[in-house]
């Protein structure tokens, strides 16, 4: 089964790792991002997630259909936060599960990498004295 | 001709709007679109990236345009 989603409201683990749960895996990994206090040293008030979400769930499907042929897996699901987050908060939850455990972390992190390239999200990194669109310039 | 674009991220800031529409001389494709931001808004030429998308799939510089396309403007992705 794959799970995607893009939601304005409080991730939740327990619904990935749910919706990845299978009699036949021996292996399930749960990656999830969080917002950091901080960027090179400069304190970070809040960051703000902007989704094209159509195209977003689109190209998170790709990933997890890629994963699901190259890795076996039984479930994936991704769910990423829209809107403002504070620090702490989860900004992407994505879970894998596989017949073994090796595959689960590699599928894993494979999604991770992809989604940052991929997926049209875009991030703002909100200071105490200005903003700033992760990733905009070289 | 005449196309839709829809701004996200940083491009919105560059346009100082999400949507707009834009006059191009046919044929059209995102290449002639992708030169003529970048001439008229030079933000566009300081990103890391500029990508397209028509009907929710990244699409080619060779890509043809036609009337009325509804064209997003992909500034670099930075989700997770």
């Amino acid at each position: 089964m794959i799970d995607i989603q893009v939601k304005d409201t409080a991730l939740v683990e327990k619904e990935c790792l749910d919706a990845v749960r299978d009699p036949g895996a021996g292996g399930t990994v749960l990656f999830s991002g969080t917002v950091r206090n901080a960027t090179q040293g400069k304190k970070v008030v809040r960051l703000e997630f902007e989704a094209y979400e159509a195209m977003a769930i689109k190209e998170m499907g790709k990933i997890a259909q890629d994963i699901v042929s190259q890795w076996d897996a039984f479930h994936v699901s991704m769910h990423h936060r829209v809107g403002s987050l504070a620090v702490g908060e989860t900004a992407v939850i994505i879970a894998v599960s596989t017949p073994h455990r090796k595959a689960a972390f590699e599928a894993c992190e494979f999604a991770i990498d992809t989604l940052k390239e991929t997926v049209p999200i875009w991030k703002k990194e909100v200071f105490e004295d200005g903003e700033v669109w992760v990733a905009a310039h070289p | 001709m005449n196309i839709r674009l829809i701004a996200f991220g940083i491009a919105k800031d560059i346009l100082n709007t999400s949507k707009m529409e834009v006059a191009l001389a046919a044929p059209a494709d995102i290449k002639s679109l992708k030169e003529r931001l970048t001439t008229d808004y030079p933000g566009f030429a300081d990103l890391a990236k500029l990508s397209f998308a028509v009907n929710e799939e990244y699409r080619d510089d060779d890509f043809t345009l036609k009337d009325q396309d509804e064209v997003v403007i992909i500034p670099p992705v930075s989700g997770g």
